[in-house]
């Protein structure tokens, strides 16, 4: 702590934890209030009731929800490949040419997610390259907008793991698909699952892009979110709001589960 | 710990020892021949040309930066020379890659991997050999055994002491029956006390493993002086001095490695006169000396005299041969010996000596003597070195 006497170290607790309560806190509490209510005139919702979540697993808010969670877990994967190899690729590389790869590889992730959406609408709108209206695109444009996140994720974690460890195994006779195997991506393991939970927070987060290309048998639940708080529907919204956070929530607290046994097995 | 220790004494484990013994690939030679590495324009390594015959331990020592990394990654095949070969037995490994080239390498800092457990680590060469289970079971216990570790087969490293994780690494080296041992500064990560043990037990693993060549850095010369046949002393990616360990102490080449090696006293004379055999006479200021002329240094040059500081003798008679006088500068008690130094005729002497019980007082002039087949006279190199 950077405060030592007591006094003054509660009068900070004093002042930090409303501050977090209402910077925080608020909105999230309002969200999973609204979700519940049938009402809201007062300061509190009146006519609590489950309906909203009844109606978001019999509509179409359903199918929003699992091409979110397929969207996420498909460009997370995509990324995961792509990026744990381009970072193993450029690893051996001389400084300047990894350098230019580096910022090519960052690129994408200091773009606008709206440019990225538009220019993959007018990229892929004319054949041979006709995937306006397809799932794919969405695919695409998360994979784009993410997977810089991947790499740098993995070249931060490579440039962290035991130096020797790899020459050793190579000396031993471990041929370099065999070291990969078992020597460099165990080690790598706890950054893959960070890099992995980063994306696909990212992704299920992602409206962006998505709102300008989205077909209509693929809106996801942010695109829905968006619609319905567009249309006035503020309880439907805040239900699959909700949903949209736990789903998410769920995920990344079962992969972390997953990376602390990598970590001390 | 105390568990392994008994392991180790029993017959079953004596067994393991000797069919270990009989079951490490015949050692193959190791030699640099005119290698050379560099990063851009420097040179870290020069035309290095030494062999390590088979069976023998061989000291690269030096100061930090003085190319011994790099010359053996060189051998495990890290550091691509930029001339010269590099065998290994009868093979040309210059172009090999490392998992080609049957070398057991021991870092520093262990380097086990962290995520299997000891018996895996040591499994790890054999399976990526693709040796069989029959294999495996059969020669994992056997190193463990080796190296008195068998009690911990199933711990995690994390889970062990270093010197106990440097045990696991030799044992994970030796399994695959690599035909030469690469150890880079493989006790310089312990405390003293473990570094002595695990010392003695480097030199018993080679008893009871002959046929092992062994390729040993250290900056540590305790370490070389106790393990090597051969130790070969470099300096800034040259080899500045090599031979069979005690005659290399006992006769230095050229002022660095009398320094670097067990350091010298080195006196500077002049006017030498060969005498009878191999022995020479010499004045250091007014006073003649006779002294061993080893490297046959050419008459009337200027030299250097080599004593060690263990050497002197305190003498009660000042005209006796070989004595010269001096004033104390410091004593210091070190428990086992008294080390003093002296002020030579303007040159700074160490000498050690068994404790005393009345030790020379600082300022006192007092005559020491040494005996001339034991200091030996060095060249004054030419260059800086
Ligand atoms: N990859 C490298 N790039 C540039 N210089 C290096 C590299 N590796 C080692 N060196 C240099 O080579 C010299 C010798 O290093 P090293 O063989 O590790 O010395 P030692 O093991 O004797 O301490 C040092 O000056 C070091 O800075
Ligand atoms: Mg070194």
């Amino acid at each position: 702590m950077l405060v030592w006497s007591r006094p003054w170290r509660i009068a900070a607790w004093a002042l930090a934890v409303p501050l977090f309560l209402i910077v925080y806190g608020l909105p999230v509490g309002v969200i999973i209030l609204a979700s519940f209510s049938g009402q809201w005139n007062d300061i509190l919702p009146s006519n609590l009731t489950l309906v909203h979540y009844a109606k978001a697993f019999r509509t179409d808010s359903y199918d929003a929800l699992r091409a979110s969670l397929l969207t996420g877990v498909i460009a997370s994967a995509a990324a995961l490949v792509c990026g744990t190899w381009a970072a193993l690729a450029l690893r051996a590389l001389d400084r300047l040419p990894k350098r230019i790869l580096d910022l090519f590889f960052f690129i994408p992730s200091a773009v606008p997610s709206v440019s990225v959406g538009l220019a993959l609408l007018v990229a892929f709108s004319q054949p041979p390259f006709l995937l306006n209206g397809t799932a794919m695109i969405v695919l695409i444009a998360h994979f784009i907008l993410i997977s810089a996140f991947t790499y740098g994720n993995v070249t931060a974690g490579l440039a962290r793991i035991p130096a020797d460890c790899e020459q050793v195994a190579e000396s031993l006779g471990a041929r370099p698909f065999y070291r990969l195997r078992r020597v460099t991506l165990p080690l790598l393991l706890p950054y893959l699952v960070a890099a992995f939970s980063l994306s696909f927070a990212l992704s299920m987060g992602e409206l962006g892009a998505t709102v300008m290309i989205y077909p209509p048998d693929w809106v996801t639940l942010p695109v829905k979110i968006f619609a319905l708080s567009d249309r006035g529907a503020i309880f439907d919204a805040a239900t699959l709001a909700t949903i949209l956070g736990v789903a998410t929530l769920v995920v990344l607290l079962g992969l972390s589960r997953l990376s602390t046994k990598a970590m001390t097995r | 710990m105390s568990q392994a220790t008994v392991m180790e004494r029993t017959p079953a484990a004596r067994h393991f020892v000797a069919s270990a013994a009989s079951s490490v690939a015949d050692g193959s030679r190791i030699g640099f021949e005119n290698v050379s590495v560099t990063y851009g324009a420097l040179t870290v390594l020069e035309s290095l040309t030494l062999t390590v015959n088979p069976g023998e331990i061989v000291a690269l020592i030096g100061p930090s930066g003085s190319g011994k990394t790099t010359a053996l990654r060189a051998v495990a095949g890290f550091v691509r020379p930029s001339a010269g070969r590099i065998l290994i037995g009868d093979r040309d490994v210059t172009h090999l890659a490392p998992y080609d080239r049957k070398t057991g390498m021991v870092v520093q800092n262990y380097a086990l991997f962290p995520h299997m457990r000891v018996e895996e680590n040591v499994a790890f060469g054999l399976r990526a050999h693709g040796a069989n289970g029959d294999l495996i079971r059969k020669r994992v216990p056997e190193c463990l055994a080796m190296v008195g570790m068998s009690a911990y087969a199933k711990r995690y490293p994390r889970e062990l002491s270093g010197g106990q994780q440097q045990r696991v690494a030799i044992a994970r080296a030796l399994a695959p029956k690599p035909q030469v041992l690469l150890l880079d500064e493989p006790l310089s990560a312990l405390d003293a006390q473990i570094r002595r043990s695990m010392l003695d037990e480097l030199a018993k693993l080679h008893r009871d493993l002959p046929n092992l060549t062994v390729l040993y850095v250290t900056h540590d010369q305790s370490e070389a002086l106790t393990l090597a046949n051969h130790i070969g002393i470099m300096r800034d990616g040259k080899l500045k001095a090599f031979g069979e360990s005690q005659s290399l102490f006992r006769h230095p080449p050229n002022r660095f490695a009398a320094e670097f090696l067990g350091r010298a006293n080195l006196l500077p004379v002049s006017d030498l006169e060969p005498t009878d055999g191999q022995m020479a006479r010499v004045r250091f200021g007014d006073v003649t000396l006779s002294a061993h002329n080893y490297h046959g240094v050419a008459a009337s040059g200027d030299c250097l005299l080599c004593v060690r500081p263990h050497d002197f003798r305190f003498s009660h008679n000042a005209a006796e041969p070989n004595t010269i006088s001096g004033t104390v500068i410091s004593v210091q008690w070190q428990g086992d010996v008294h080390c003093i130094t002296l002020n030579i005729g303007g040159e700074e002497v160490r000498m050690t000596s068994a404790p005393m019980s009345s030790p020379p007082r600082i300022g006192e002039l007092i005559s020491v003597y040494f005996n001339p087949a034991e200091v030996t006279l060095v060249p004054e190199d030419a260059s800086h070195g």
